[in-house]
């Protein structure tokens, strides 16, 4: 489990298989102990084998000496992103308060985007009330781009703007994106916005200018330096958990695992990265 | 008779060195045509010497992006974000605050001078992280949703 996926409200006590690992190590070194003994053994192979045993123990709850299986390797700088992860999202609407917009906020800080939500403003994440008509139960959910695996945004972009990365983020290239907003109506989600206004007051990190389409990046920069997303970060419910679905110790992998997901238009199988419990 | 004939080339040759050597950068040549005022900050070294990043900047920004935005390298040697940090930074003299917007500005004193466009800045900020925006760049408050 990688540091960046260690998300405390949405691990359940399963999450954390530290205490059975203690004595599964010490059964390690015993059976290295009786190796020891055995004639043709060398001394170093013998080191070694005992080097990587103690990486295995835990040195408390959820801390380990060395990061060993299943650990997500930080990137190098240079190297490119991974089609061995896939970034996703897990979003419980169960704790998500229909008045709380501090994802939304933070993405507007993060991002640089104006705040407003006027049909001409970019709006990158949006929260979204939705009501059973039948039963009246309501539930608030952030709705941004879902990075579809099989993303129509990018089927109709006419100048390979449109793209999805290796490890499954869809993203807009601005320097080849010439605004026709076929993507606009291409994503069933509504997720993208076209920038209409010059913009001055970017943020170093993200680029933003008029004539582009734009949308939710999964926070492509902070993810890349080994972040979460601001929206996960800054939500005080704890109810966004990000990480790699592809890594099945991952905590998003073992909470899919464990509870009931959706994921909004399931029938257009799109095979989105972002889920949602309790929709 | 030959030795004299040597010794005034190699007169000639001297003068002429000392009469076409070139002058300190630092003086334009006088005249009507306007010449970039670059101020380099001195205390940060570049990624490459400045002739070979005066003709190659471009082509290095723009094979890096391409990698960057679709492959998701980061961390690289060449970063737009690199160049502005130093040659906008606080060393930069009368060109720190923005790499565009005035005549002193780094990118903006050789592309005014060359006539060349330049539209990275559209997009991207010209200043560098550390540095407030000036006033009348900031967006109008409110309209919080």
């Amino acid at each position: 489990m990688s540091d960046r996926e260690h998300h405390t409200p949405l691990d359940g006590p399963s999450a954390t298989p530290g205490s059975t690992r203690l004595p599964a190590a010490a059964a390690q070194l015993q059976a290295l102990a009786r190796e020891a003994h055995r004639p043709g053994v060398s001394r170093r192979a013998l080191l070694g084998a005992g080097v990587a045993a103690m990486a295995g123990v835990m040195l408390a709850p959820g801390i380990r000496l060395i990061e060993i299986a299943g650990a997500q390797v930080e990137r190098k700088p240079g190297e490119a992103a991974s089609s061995a992860v896939r970034w996703g999202l897990l979003i419980d609407t169960t704790r998500c308060s229909p008045d709380c917009n501090d994802c939304v906020t933070a993405c507007n800080t993060e991002n640089g985007l104006s705040g407003g939500t006027a049909p001409t403003d970019s709006q990158w994440i949006r929260k979204i009330e939705i009501r059973d008509q039948r039963t009246g139960r309501t539930a608030s959910a952030p709705v941004m781009c879902q990075h579809c695996a099989n993303p129509p945004c990018v089927d109709v972009c006419p100048t390979g703007a449109s793209f999805k990365r290796a490890d499954g983020i869809v993203l807009v290239d601005r320097h080849s994106c010439i605004g026709c907003r076929y993507c606009v109506m291409a994503c069933p989600y509504k997720a993208r916005s076209f920038v209409h206004e010059p913009v001055t007051d970017q943020k170093p990190d993200v680029p933003r200018g008029k004539g582009c389409v734009e949308s939710c990046t999964m926070c492509v920069h902070r993810v890349d330096d080994g972040r979460k997303p601001a929206c996960v970060e800054a939500c005080p419910e704890g109810a966004m958990l990000f990480g790699d679905l592809n890594d099945p110790d991952s905590a998003i992998s073992r909470r899919v695992r464990e509870i009931s997901t959706t994921r909004i238009r399931e029938d257009l199988r799109l095979d989105t990265g972002v889920r949602y419990h309790g929709i | 008779m030959r030795k004299a004939l040597l010794a005034a080339i190699v007169l000639v040759a001297g003068l002429s060195a000392m009469l076409l050597a070139p002058t300190s950068s630092a003086d334009p040549p006088p005249g009507r045509v306007p010449h970039p005022a670059i101020s380099v900050d001195t205390t940060t070294r570049s990624i490459d010497s400045p002739e070979v990043m005066r003709r190659t900047h471009m082509d290095m920004l723009k094979h890096q992006r391409d990698r960057t935005v679709h492959l998701g390298e980061r961390r690289v040697k060449v970063t737009l974000n690199g160049c502005i940090d130093c040659h906008a930074g606080k060393g930069a003299g009368a060109a720190a605050g923005s790499v565009t917007g005035s005549a002193q500005a780094f990118c903006e004193s050789c592309h005014r001078y060359a006539a060349v466009k330049l539209d990275c800045f559209e997009c991207h900020q010209s200043r560098p992280a550390s540095t407030p925006a000036p006033v009348s760049a900031r967006p109008a408050a409110g309209g919080k949703p």
